[in-house]
């Protein structure tokens, strides 16, 4: 018997190309979002007040995923962004190569945000790379204040923690506080904000990071180029 | 439920890599998962055998090697195991460390029966 040596990811096709996805954003100023959480956690509707306040003329794209259906992508089209459904099928996940599909026939030099809402789920789409600068756990108050313990993977990748329906906190024995410790007990350096999509609480803090990480991930490039 | 498309990725991989030896057959094959992966092990076996049933791969070992949450300490360069999420560092108690880890999902190794050996045991280009 011999061993041969492969020594590479098991997702390599995806990773591959996922890092050309990342190139085509980087080259073309686009900073792109991967939104994850379960199902019912409030994307959809964190993208559709995102979409309701954010300047009519904004260069803003939105791919949204789910197993059937075109409803989240009929909610989402209301704003006049551009808008497109990905249906798996069954697939729990997106994948690199249905964003890279779905982008076929959108100019990206025309966009300077691009969210991806992925499949409701919080263990499969931690492991497959999209290309986004930045991936994001959306947690609502009626779930446990223990998830990120429980599901690790995903808030360890996620870079924000967005804890969604603040309106609901009279009403439930939930302890904000408690989940963004345990969030950071996964993930140290995690951030976290607290938003209502109900009322709009949280939502300038919301706009606020989303333009910081932008500019540094635009200043990030130019550094790049910089020193090449 | 994407152990189903992982268990494909690895299939793909091996009959990728076999290529190279075509008069060979692969009798393992060794991944490592680390416990942050969120891949379940037992669904991956499930899947794994399920595909590969009734293909050249039938038959086809999976090894499986779970890799424990590590972390290197800022302040010491200590690597200690990752417990239940306490990250102080054994050694000198900072709190300060860096995940090096536990969230890895590769593949290892694969193992091939041929009756010319004089072509195997070279690292793979990939």
């Amino acid at each position: 018997m011999n061993r041969v040596l492969l020594e590479q990811k098991v997702l390599s096709e995806n990773d591959r190309l996922a890092a050309s996805l990342r190139e085509r954003f980087r080259e073309n100023d686009v900073f792109c979002v991967n939104l994850i959480s379960s199902p019912g956690s409030g994307k959809t509707s964190l993208l559709e007040r995102t979409l309701a306040v954010l300047p009519k003329d904004a260069n803003v794209a939105v791919l949204t995923g789910d197993i059937q259906t075109e409803n989240d992508a009929a909610r989402l089209k209301r704003f006049r962004f551009p808008v497109k459904q990905i249906t798996t099928g069954g697939t729990c996940h997106l994948d690199a190569r249905m964003i890279d599909r779905h982008l076929a026939d959108w100019k990206l030099e025309d966009l300077d945000i691009l969210f991806i809402e992925n499949v409701g789920n919080l263990v499969c789409p931690s492991s497959y790379d999209l290309g986004e600068a930045a991936k994001i756990v959306v947690l609502s108050v009626t779930e446990g204040e223990d998830k990120p313990l429980k599901y690790p993977s995903i808030f360890f990748k996620s870079e924000l923690l967005i804890l969604n329906k603040t309106d609901l906190l009279p009403y439930v024995p939930f302890d904000p506080d408690l989940c963004e410790e345990n969030a950071r007990k996964v993930h140290p350096n995690m951030e976290s904000l607290r938003v209502s999509c109900l009322s709009g609480a949280g939502f300038p803090e919301w706009l606020r990071w989303l333009e910081q990480r932008r500019a540094a991930f635009l200043k990030s490039k130019r550094e790049l180029v910089e020193q090449v | 439920m994407h152990e189903m498309g992982i268990a494909n990725s690895v299939l793909e991989a091996v009959r990728r890599e076999m290529r190279r030896y075509p008069e060979a057959r692969p009798a393992n094959v060794g991944l490592r998962i680390g416990e942050m992966a969120a891949v379940d092990q037992e669904s991956l076996r499930f899947c794994f055998e399920a595909l590969a049933a009734g293909t050249d791969l039938e038959g086809l070992q999976l090894e499986i090697e779970i890799c424990r949450r590590r972390h290197r300490c800022k302040d010491c360069g200590n690597e200690f195991n990752v417990a239940d999420y306490e990250f102080q560092c054994p050694a000198c108690g900072a709190l300060s460390s860096e995940c090096i880890s536990g969230d890895q999902l590769e593949l290892a190794y694969v193992e091939i029966e041929e009756h010319e050996s004089s072509t195997v045991g070279a690292k793979s280009s990939q």
